[in-house]
């Protein structure tokens, strides 16, 4: 099982910088670093953001497992933020099939 | 931004509405246009686009809330807006912001700085000067905390003043004459606000539009009434600053289709004239109509007929009555008569019968039979704005042009109807036809009022009709009050000389 997100920002601002901080601190301490993550500037490429239908930044989408899940916001709110991307508990083998 | 200076303008294209807007949209700036559900929001925004690329194949971003790319490429292309094409020669963008994806939880701080660079990065592309953002209420209700949503649809809109395009953004109002908008979207949008209202009035639905602002132009007040026409789009009437300035008034005269008529005008009506023929019901106003029509067709002109007040069979059985055949000519493509009962549509919307019947017919001649019975659905200001409209319709065209109405009573003290007066300023000729009271005898008189650039039979001539049509007589000159409904003073007999000639006109 492997956790792959994308997280869509506009600009090299504090709130960018701050959304990939914890997005970053999410996964190391629910996934244990077993994660992939792609940060798109959508100021850069406005074409990818055009591909996701992004309107808000920053928007965190998860990629894999399936299905899809979306979550705008700067992800201050840890535990809430856990909860909404469907990452497991704690760090340990990760079970097969998503978790709803 | 424009900090001085005048400020140019962007047609819209869209029919009637830059006449309004002296011109048009400030360039450069944003107009939020707002009005409840099916007031036409999304139709101007859309036209604003489809207008400008029809016209000169300036392209266009639309940004989409609300309905999707696919739903707006098939609900316009009535209007003859081939969307999908325009896409694939690069002269329309879509940016779909339209929700179709479940709602994503917001988690801490954002902003629209997506939304922000998909609209540059659309406008760039194609090199779109106009964008139409359709509608703003969408975002709030998809996203929490409305005073966040303003502050960043304040930064989008911002963003799009600083790129340098002109904008149009939809707004929902929840009432009629209420708040602008129903997020306080006005708030930020400054420049320029433009309400479109879809009221309910004595049973009717009565749409108009208001320029409520445009900061820093000038524009037209009020609200100014329109429609929605399937085929064209939003019309915005009156449409009578339309018209270029005058084109030189024709010297040719035209006949009435009544000898004494004409003589009593100074020689025929003049070719591009417009004639109001005012008089109560049964005084010779179809009559004098269908001579008008007749002695066109005569002369080989085109003719069309609107008329309101009967139908189809009843001006068949009058004119045939006059010995007038209407049936052949039309066949012959000649003439076209229209009968409509007022009921069945809008004001505006008969308007834009008439016009599209012009542009198909186009006629030398036109009547319209009766203007009174188009009263019946407006309000008479209403009615007056159609006549400013068809006026400067039919001067565009040079179509001879009479236009009847009728005072309210068989003795109507008036002088004329209660718009007449204001209608009869806007026409070149008026003429009236009255009953009087004349010794225990009801006679009718016709008079012409005014007429524009020539010299007319000041006199009230009395008038009979018989199976051989309208005859008018001498002067009636011993009876006073005729046309104010208070006859008095017995005249000398009067004998109906149809054949007679009239000796004492003064020559126009």
């Amino acid at each position: 099982m492997v956790y792959s997100f994308r997280l869509y920002v506009a600009g090299q601002i504090e709130r960018s910088r701050a959304a990939e901080a914890n997005l970053r601190a999410l996964c190391d301490f629910h996934l244990a670093g077993g994660y992939e993550l792609e940060v798109i500037d959508a100021t850069e490429q406005p074409g990818l953001a055009e591909e996701q239908r992004i309107l808000a930044t920053p928007t965190v989408v998860r990629l894999a497992p399936l299905p899809q899940r979306r979550v705008i916001g700067d992800l201050s709110d840890h535990q809430r933020a856990a909860y909404a991307l469907g990452l497991p508990e704690r760090p340990g083998p990760t079970r097969q099939g998503d978790e709803e | 931004m424009n900090g001085s200076g005048r400020l140019e303008r962007l047609a819209t294209g869209i029919n009637g509405f830059d006449q309004v807007a002296l011109g048009g949209l400030t360039k450069g700036r944003t107009t939020l246009v707002t009005g409840s559900t099916g007031s036409g929001k999304t139709l101007f925004a859309v036209e604003f686009l489809g207008r400008a690329i029809l016209r000169s194949g300036e392209p266009g971003v639309f940004v989409t809330f609300e309905e999707t790319p696919a739903d707006l490429r098939r609900n316009w292309a009535s209007l003859g807006f081939p969307i999908r094409q325009w896409e694939s020669e690069g002269k329309w963008a879509f940016v779909d912001a339209s929700a179709d994806f479940e709602e994503a939880p917001v988690i801490g701080a954002y902003d629209f700085g997506a939304l922000a660079a998909r609209i540059g990065h659309a406008a760039h592309q194609i090199g779109a000067a106009r964008v139409s953002v359709d509608s703003l209420d969408v975002v709030f209700t998809r996203f929490a905390d409305p005073g966040v949503v303003r502050h960043e649809l304040a930064r989008v809109t911002a963003a799009l003043e600083t790129a340098g395009v002109t904008a149009v953004i939809t707004a929902e109002r929840a009432n009629e004459y209420d708040h602008v908008s129903r997020y306080g979207v006005e708030e930020f949008v400054l420049d320029n606000v433009i309400i479109l209202r879809n009221a309910l009035v004595h049973e009717r639905r009565r749409r108009t539009i208001e320029i409520v602002k445009m900061r820093g132009a000038a524009h037209r007040t009020g609200e100014w009434l329109f429609t929605i026409d399937p085929r064209d789009g939003l019309v915005v009437i009156p449409l009578a600053f339309l018209v270029p300035p005058f084109a030189p008034a024709s010297l040719v005269r035209v006949s009435s289709g009544n000898t004494e008529l004409d003589q009593m005008c100074g020689g025929g009506f003049f070719k591009d004239a417009i004639i109001l023929l005012t008089g109560p019901s049964g005084a010779g106003k179809t009559l004098a109509s269908l001579k008008f029509i007749a002695a066109g067709l005569y002369g080989g002109e085109r003719c069309l007929a609107f008329t309101f007040d009967e139908s189809r069979e009843q001006v068949r059985r009058n004119s045939l009555g006059w010995g007038i055949d209407l049936d052949s000519p039309e066949e012959s493509g000649l003439l076209r008569i229209v009968c409509d009962y007022p009921e069945v549509a809008s004001l505006e919307d008969h308007f834009i019968r008439i016009r599209r019947a012009i542009e198909e017919h186009k006629p030398d001649r036109l009547v319209i039979d009766t203007l009174s019975a188009l009263e019946r659905i407006v309000s008479p200001r209403a009615l007056l704005d159609f006549v400013i409209a068809l006026g400067a319709l039919v001067r565009q065209h040079g179509i001879t042009t009479l236009l009847t109405s009728a005072p309210a009573g068989r003795f109507t003290p008036q002088l004329t109807p209660s718009i007449a007066g204001e209608i009869a300023s806007l026409t070149d000729a008026t003429i009236t036809l009255r009953y009087f009271e004349h010794v225990g005898e009801i006679w009718r008189a016709i008079a012409v009022m005014q007429t524009r650039g020539s010299a007319h039979d000041p006199s009230i001539r009395q008038v009979a009709i018989d199976s051989g049509g309208m005859h008018i007589g001498e002067p009636i000159t011993r009876t006073a009050g005729i046309l104010s409904g208070t006859a008095s003073l017995p005249a000398p007999g009067w004998q109906a000389d149809p054949s007679g000639t009239e000796s004492s006109l003064p020559d126009g």
